[in-house]
Order: C-alpha cells, then structure tokens, then sequence
C-alpha cells in the first residue's frame, strides 16, 4: 500500500511526535520504502498457524499479593523534571 | 602488558597477584584516555572507578574475593547504574541517573567485577552501526573509517581495541552479535529469559537478551556464568538451573551434527565472507562434527516480520518517556499536548521517531491483521522451522552477517539497506533460541568476518562448547588491531 503525507501527519499525532512540516516529505517516502520492504509478508502462507507474541510461549507467571520493593518514592522522584509538593507537575488541563 | 590478556587470563592474574586491581583499572583508563577518539565510551568516572579497585585489593589482601574480583567491565548504557548516568544513546536521556541498579549491573558488581564505564551504542539500540547515538558514532578499531556493528558497538568497539577485556551488550535483532563479527570477538545472545531485563531500557520486550561481548568462548562462559539465572523482578525471566558452562567447555564436539542452511549461501553474501565460513566449517569437521544441510525457508522474511514487531513492541515501550515522570522535558510548551510533542520530537532521534511511527502504524486501526498479526503468525513459522531443523541436527551455523564491517555513513541515508544487514541475526530472536558469533577470519581490507552458531533453547552451553573448541585449533580471536597492540 502506499502512504500519504496526510497518513503520516495522523500516526505522528498518535505517536505524540511533531514533525516539521519541511521534514513529512522525507518521513512520507522513508515509511513507504519500509511499508514495501513489509510487503515481502504477503507472499508467506501462514494459513492456521496461531500467532507467537512470545517466544516461551508461555503464560505469565503469577505472584503472591505481598508487599515486596521499598517504598522508593522520594528516589524516583529526584529524577523528575518538574516535582510540586510530591506530585509531577504538568501544565493545567482543566480550567 | 595486561590489556592484551583476555578476561580470563586477568582473573588468574590477579588470583596469583601478579598484578593489583588499582594497576589493571589504571592501565585500562589511561587506555581509554588515549584512545577516545573511538568514541566507544559515553561515561567514565575513574576517581570512583579506582577506588572501586582500592576496595577490592583491600579485600583481596583479607583473604575476601570472587569469581571476578578486581577485574575491570564496562557495561553497555542501556544497562541502569545508580553511579553512573544512563543515557541509552540518546539525548531523551542524556543527565539521567538511574535510582536503581540492573539485575545484571548488581550480579556483576557481587561477584567483584569493577565497571570502569558504560558504552556507547545506537540510541535505543535501534540501529545496526552505533551511528544513531546522541553522542556520534563508535569507529571500528580494525578501521577507522567503518562502523563497528550496532547496536552495541560502543562495547565491542571497546573490547577490540582492549579498553576493557569484556563489556556487556544486549541482542534484540543481532545487536550483541553483528558488532562481535564486525569486531572479530565472540557474542553471545542467550536464550530469551536466561539473563533478568530488569533495568535493561526495554526497545523491544519480547526480543531484548542482555550478554556478554568478549575476546574468547571461555571469557564469554565466565560472564554468562554470573549474568545468568533467575529474577523475580523480571516476568519474562525463567526459573531453570544455571549450569556450570566452565565445566563443559572442553567436551568433545565429535560427532555433533552442524546444520547449514542452503540459504545462507546465496548473492547477498560478500564471497570473501563465504570463504571465511566455509573455511570454518572445514575446521568443524576435522574436530570431528557432521555438516547436513537444513531448511529455512521462512528466514527470508525475517526482516519483515521483525520490523513490525519490534517497532510495534517499542512504539509502547517509548510511549513512557512523555517529559513528566523521568528524562529530557522541553523549554517551553503552552499545554499538555504540546509538552508531550515537544519533548519526544526533540528527545529521540530520527530512526527512533521513525520506528515509533512504524510501530504505530502497524498497531493501528485498519491494518493490526495484515501487519502485526500476520508478523506474529510468520513468528511461530520461523519458531516451527527451527524446531523441525533441530530434528536433523544439533545446531545451525552459518555468517552472522553477509558483510564484514560497512562505511561510516554508508547506509545512514537508507533505512531499509542497513535493516538488511540483519538478515541472519533476527531469526534466532524471533525465535527466542540462543546464538552465539566467533571471528573465522579476514577480508581484504582486514576487516573480522564472524560465524553464526544458533543452538536449541537454553543450550548456551552447547554453544560455547562449540565455540571454545574452535578457538583451541585457531587464532583469529587473539589477533589485535594493529593500532591497538
């Protein structure tokens, strides 16, 4: 399939990514080489094979609901941009 | 002079104290010093690097040490240190401090190895050159104008040119093994869930294998040996023995069976490369192995199927670097939105926009079933193909790459070429199964060329085997670059 500059303006907006609008040409023709590279999948039978999301192919292990990491709080805390009285600061959404 | 010893000639070094800690670290940093124009390293800290050393002859002198006590590592900055920053290659992550320590980080250091500092890589790992990384591209010791493999070039480029006697890498498309041929050393990818991910910056969770980048097999046994086991901070992680790979190093390979896929041998591969591995396999049959030839067929896409699932997988992972909680956050933003855009479009680089927006795409509405779906049911194919190959023989062998090292800048400018060069590596990912790439020779320009050998789940051992039992008739892995003697 081939890809507009209009499909790639809308995945950047899924992505949270801004694109400089003088760099959606190039991203436009990157994506479309790696969209026909992704066309080589079509000529594969793969009729009944269930999908492998997972190469154990195993199911999660569970735990028991016990407390086990240190309250780490302050520490990951210190790493943050932008910290107010213990909690992240973002720019107001609602007014 | 000690940086030409590998890991584990230092490791008796220093059991007979021939040699201090302080002395080895020292040697190694001024090496490091001297040679950064290789750009290998992204951080050092040798006042606490020597210190570390200190302690360690201290404790050594009270009759107190470890499998790898005092011997310098450096660990690829993917892996998060609480002493040194974790940037990942990128600027996201350019000043940041990790609050805890990797799994692998911890094992490390609990055995006594000393990290002398962490090394530079494509930024997310996601590249086949270290050329992606925020803080410019890793040389090839071999030659200087050439990429060192990505994407833990800034390791293997270390290793080769004796910065360190081992670092670690860690492998999501072949990222431990093609820097390891490109470099002439051995790589070893384990199987998926031997070695905790546990503070390994996830690019793509079901995929990403930490391991060690080493001089020789043995090296290679005595880091897994450490790095190997169960964690229960990672879910993916098994719970299965760790055996002692020392022990079996030694076991004869006669008889073995040495699949090689008809495959590999077709026009993509260079012909010196080729002659290299057939050479190689030569060596293999006179120490006794059998040669059959398998089947593959669905290895062809490979590449395809790899570049949906990966990007899909780190399209969510990176979904957490947004500017609020940890990393880089941009000056100034009007609102929430903007902030998020502003920061990830200044924070990553292209190819990692690139495969965010890949994955994206791949995930979204409309096209799931005819990329990501169809990506995983080529998955469980390849998976398949190994299984019934593994039928025929006790492992598969052939080049890790059907190239010796690139240009720098060669395929910068092309996406879809430098994917290419992973051709042989994804496979064993996809796969989950372990491999392992030893260096079987030269090209003209003197450049390493590195044979593949893919082994069944959680037979590292089997690998190394292989792998130091071909090194105990050869010496490819002890010749240096030529600059760095």
């Amino acid at each position: 399939m081939s890809i507009t500059k209009y499909d790639v303006e809308h995945i950047a907006n899924l992505a949270r990514i801004r694109i400089d609008t003088a760099d959606i040409e190039q991203y436009t023709l990157d994506l479309a080489r790696i969209l026909e590279l992704f066309q080589q999948m079509d000529s594969m039978d793969v009729k009944d094979k269930e999908p492998l999301a997972h190469p154990q192919d195993i199911e999660l292990r569970l735990r028991n609901d016990e407390v086990t990491e240190p309250e780490m709080r302050q520490k990951l805390q210190s790493v943050a941009p932008s910290i107010h009285q213990g909690l992240y600061s973002v720019p107001q959404i609602i007014e | 002079m000690p940086y030409r010893q590998n890991l584990s000639s230092i490791v008796g070094m220093l059991n007979r104290n021939d040699i201090s800690s302080v002395e080895l670290v020292q040697c190694f940093l001024d090496r490091i010093q001297k040679h950064s124009d290789l750009n290998a390293f992204i951080s050092t800290d040798p006042e606490q690097t020597l210190k570390q050393a200190q302690l360690s002859d201290e404790a050594r002198a009270r009759g107190s040490s470890s499998d790898l006590s005092g011997v310098p590592i450096a660990h690829k900055d993917i892996f998060c240190t609480t002493h040194m920053a974790t940037t990942c290659g990128s600027r996201m992550l350019k000043d940041f401090i990790s609050p805890y320590n990797a799994t692998v980080v911890e094992l490390l250091s609990k055995s006594g190895a000393i990290l002398i500092g962490k090394t530079n890589m494509d930024e997310f790992a996601m590249g086949s050159s270290t050329e992606t990384s925020w803080f410019g591209p890793t040389r090839n010791p071999w030659h200087g104008d050439h990429v060192p493999g990505g994407s833990s070039g800034g390791s293997a480029a270390a290793v080769a040119a004796r910065l360190v006697p081992a670092a670690t890498g860690t492998d999501t498309g072949g990222s431990i093994r093609q820097p390891a041929a490109f470099c002439g050393l051995t790589g070893l990818k384990p199987s998926y869930g031997r070695i905790s991910r546990y503070g390994m910056i996830a690019y793509a969770s079901s995929l990403d294998q930490g391991g060690p980048i080493t001089q020789t097999a043995e090296d290679a046994a005595r880091l897994l040996q450490v790095m190997a086991g169960f964690d229960r901070r990672d879910a993916t992680s098994l719970n299965k023995q760790v055996p002692n790979y020392l022990d079996h190093l030694c076991t004869s390979i006669a008889g073995l069976r040495i699949g090689v896929p008809s495959n590999f041998v077709d026009d993509a591969v260079n012909s010196e490369v080729l002659d290299a591995i057939h050479d190689s396999l030569a060596e293999f049959e006179k120490l006794g192995a059998k040669l059959v030839e398998v089947s593959l067929p669905s290895s062809k896409a490979a590449i395809p199927c790899y570049y949906v699932i990966a990007p899909a997988e780190a399209s969510s992972n990176l979904s957490r670097f947004d500017g609020v909680r940890y990393g880089y956050r941009t000056d100034s933003f009007n609102d929430l939105d903007e902030l998020y855009k502003k920061t990830r479009s200044e924070g990553f680089g292209l190819e990692v926009k690139r495969r965010i927006m890949i994955g994206t795409f791949a995930l979204s509405s409309g096209y799931y079933d005819a990329y990501y779906r169809k990506a995983q049911q080529i998955r469980r194919l390849i998976s398949d193909e190994f299984e019934s190959a593994f039928k025929q023989c006790d492992y598969i062998a052939g080049p890790t790459s059907p190239t010796t090292a690139f240009g720098l800048g060669e395929k910068t400018n092309d996406p879809v070429s430098m994917y290419l060069s992973d051709i042989f590596t994804i496979s064993a990912n996809l796969a989950g199964i372990p491999a392992i790439s030893i260096p079987v020779g030269f090209d003209k320009l003197g450049l390493p060329v590195g044979l593949q050998l893919i082994g069944q789940s959680f037979d590292e051992q089997g690998l190394l085997n292989l792998a130091h039992s071909y090194q105990q008739v050869t010496n490819w892995h002890e010749v240096i670059p030529t600059e760095f003697t």
